[in-house]
């Protein structure tokens, strides 16, 4: 390749450099704040049955959210993520995408799995770490993951899916799968060497990946004029010869036209693709975090003013497809369920003490059945210090 | 003397080092104007200026890598990795370029200055990637120091002779105490010895020996055993690269008999190292097997870490059998 490029590159004899900003990268909006459809747009493949249940995910996305802050507020569980604002991406990813394609997502994207219909109990049994939660009571809350429903179980270690999407995807096209794989990412997590290692993988194997960042401006504390000084995240895509589009993250008509055009892509022709949606994380980084600490409320205003969902409830108003009843019909049931399910998890007892030592390989060795057993010995000698479990030990 | 909690004695030692070394700089993810998610670099932007402490992007190997070109240069980085869960894309920077620079160069160039700090340990309700110990991935690199405090006044001292070491140190720092240990601190500027033991009990019956937060559990099953007419000897290792053997071997020989505690799981911590060492130093002393209470060999759990932890009664029911043996 290395000869290529010395054969097709323009000769010149006078030393210059090009300009590391010279790759222009516009940006696809489709759809106004108002619920306008910008002149001349080219809206995405969507009927009303599609828009709507992309709808009702972005509801129960903000619903879901606000309680479960409140419910991490109120100390009945130990920390929470929310995605305030940028809950298009997420969503209208996963409507892009069919349901054969495996989703690797980073944490702040459990609107694609609201919209590939994780059950509310699913969510709540993860969140309080009970003996129903499908991961065991294993990771701290939101780390949410589906075999059935194609969500790869998420990992904290920020990156680390990134490359694993073009494996993911290699074995998809291997065994001639009609599927890609969705990986987002932040852009603070962009600038791991997972990342650039993905990318460039994806590339050289053709594997029908499609890369979507988040850019939602911050990294915890950390503005992304501190995280990269190139032309944002879709400019690497251009850099490892990758096709790339750049879209308004909060524009949930532009997202589903990028992953619809992507997935198809992707899959005919074997190739890779990135995507970078600019939005802004309206909320605190987690249930940790306090954002006055590094950004001003006038910031945080400006970008109340971009929201997604008020975004598209405009244009299903304005389609006919949508109605302040419905609106205040569904807020109302959601908040209710919601409620209820929260009161139903917490009551649901802790994961049972053999489950420290299952899964850490596919059988239990010798040696952790011992450990099990001496653990269980010792907390029937101490019932009190360990309530969680000692009531269940035989 | 002022009353610090140990993110204060942290911040206090990076303050006191960046007064006194205008070479010496602090970075990593979040530690510029946020001052750290935890806030041990709180205000030091402010005082020496972006150039001497920023954020750097979201990338662990670049952060140590650059950290090494910068010590190699003759600057003093002081690099901060988030998590210590999150220190593993810097490994290879770490084990092979800041614990080898010296050695391959025969001593043409080294990394000396370098010193990183990474907050360590569970009991936070953190689950598998905010709760991992990994000193003993570590420890397993002729190169590097390992240095871990106990309190706020250990934290402030060890840090201060880690940054003037000249030699990379790993400093873990135990989150589960940032807020929760309160001590008298000196305010000026002090020094504590790196691979120093320090006995922080005389007993006769039995030596247990931990380091960090760990600590705390030690003292705690001590307190249960003098009940029971045990007197324990308790030892802080406070460095685990490279270890203080007499100070350890010495108490043995006293009591008898050791018990090792440690967080990260029991097999290959360096509990085993240290009791492979003190059986051929005191064999003919031991009345007992040296004892380890240590984590599970499981990842950290989230819901059951209780059960997981090796709490002050396991460390006592193991006192206990090590004693009647
Ligand atoms: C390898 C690694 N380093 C550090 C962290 C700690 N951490 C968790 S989230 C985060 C910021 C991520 O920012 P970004 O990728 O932009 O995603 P966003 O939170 O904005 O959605 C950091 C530094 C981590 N989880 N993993
Ligand atoms: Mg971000």
């Amino acid at each position: 390749m290395n000869t290529d490029i010395y054969k097709e590159s323009p000769v010149v004899h006078t030393a210059a450099f090009i300009d590391g900003h010279s790759v222009e990268i516009p940006i696809l909006k489709i759809l106004q704040q108002d619920g306008t459809v910008y002149d001349g747009a080219e809206l995405p493949e969507i009927n009303q049955e599609h828009a709507v249940k992309m709808y009702q995910a972005l509801a129960f996305h903000r619903v879901l959210d606000e309680r479960m802050i409140a419910a991490q507020r109120q100390g009945r569980i130990s920390f929470y993520m929310a995605a305030l604002g940028e809950e298009a991406a997420s969503v209208g990813g996963a409507a892009g995408l069919e349901p054969q394609d495996m989703i690797m997502a980073q944490y702040r994207e459990q609107g694609a799995l609201i919209y590939r219909g994780f059950s509310l109990e699913n969510f709540m049994n993860q969140m309080f770490s009970n003996e129903k939660d499908l991961g065991k009571g294993r990771q701290m809350p939101i780390h949410y993951g589906s075999n059935e429903l194609n969500y790869m179980t998420i990992s904290s270690p920020l990156g680390t899916q990134i490359p694993q999407a073009a494996g993911y995807a290699y074995g998809q096209r291997l065994q001639g799968q009609p599927a890609v794989t969705m990986c987002y990412f932040g852009e603070g997590a962009a600038s791991e060497g997972d990342f650039h290692a993905g990318l460039n993988m994806a590339a050289v194997h053709q594997c029908p990946t499609i890369f979507f960042c988040r850019n939602n401006g911050y990294a915890i504390s950390t503005p992304s004029e501190e995280q990269y000084v190139g032309n944002g995240i879709a400019s690497r895509g251009v850099g490892y010869g990758i096709k790339t589009i750049r879209i308004d993250g909060n524009d949930i008509l532009a997202v589903l036209k990028a992953v619809q055009l992507a997935r198809a892509y992707a899959l005919e022709e074997n190739k890779p693709v990135i995507i970078e949606a600019m939005s802004y994380r309206l909320g605190a980084h987690s249930t940790s975090d306090d954002p006055t600490g590094y950004r001003t409320k006038e910031e945080e205003a400006k970008w109340h003013a971009h929201d997604p969902i008020s975004r598209m409830k405009s244009w299903m108003l304005a389609q006919g497809w949508w109605s302040e009843e419905q609106e205040t019909a569904l807020f109302e049931k959601l908040r209710e369920e919601i409620l209820a399910a929260v009161k139903v998890a917490e009551k649901i007892d802790k994961p049972p003490v053999e489950d420290l030592v299952s899964d850490v390989y596919d059988q239990v060795p010798q040696h952790l059945q011992k450990q099990l057993d001496d653990l269980k010995l010792h907390i029937k000698k101490y019932p009190e210090a360990y309530p969680f479990t000692a009531g269940r030990i035989k | 003397m002022a009353q610090m909690n140990l993110l204060q004695a942290i911040n206090n030692a990076l303050d006191i080092a960046m007064a006194e070394n205008d070479s010496a700089v602090c970075f990593g993810e979040d530690v510029g104007h946020f001052g750290g998610v935890f806030r041990a670099t709180s205000g030091l932007q402010e005082k020496y200026g972006k150039t001497r402490c920023f954020n750097t992007p979201l990338v662990e190997q670049g952060i140590i890598g650059f950290a090494n070109g910068l010590a190699a240069q003759g600057s003093t980085p002081i690099a901060e990795i988030q998590f210590a869960d999150y220190i593993f894309p810097a490994f290879d920077q770490i084990v092979n370029e800041s614990a080898k620079f010296r050695y391959r160069s025969g001593n043409e160039f080294n990394v000396g200055k370098l010193t990183i700090r990474t907050p360590y340990g569970g009991g936070i309700a953190g689950g598998l990637y905010h709760s991992q110990s990994p000193e003993a991935y570590f420890a397993h690199t002729p190169g590097l120091k390992i240095v871990v405090p106990r309190n706020p006044y250990q934290a402030k001292g060890l840090l201060l002779a880690s940054i003037r070491d000249d030699n990379p140190v790993v400093f873990f720092e135990p989150k589960r105490l940032y807020r929760a240990s309160v001590g008298e601190v000196p305010t000026e500027d002090y020094q504590l010895p790196i691979g120093k033991a320090e006995v922080v009990q005389q007993g006769s019956d039995i030596t247990l020996l931990a380091w960090g937060a760990q600590m705390e559990i030690i003292e705690k099953a001590a307190e249960m055993a003098k009940k029971d007419g045990i007197s324990c000897e308790i030892i802080d290792l406070r460095t685990i690269l490279p270890w203080d053997v007499e100070t350890v071997a010495s108490s043995v020989m006293k009591t008898g008999r050791l018990l090792i505690s440690q967080e990260a799981p029991l097999t290959a911590g360096f509990a085993s190292e240290i009791a492979a060492t003190i059986q051929s130093e005191c064999f003919l002393h031991l009345e007992s097997p040296i004892a380890r209470v240590c984590g599970l060999d499981t990842p950290y759990p989230l819901a059951l870490e209780k059960e997981h932890a090796a709490d002050h009664l396991k460390v006592y029911e193991a006192i206990k059998n090590s004693v009647n043996y």
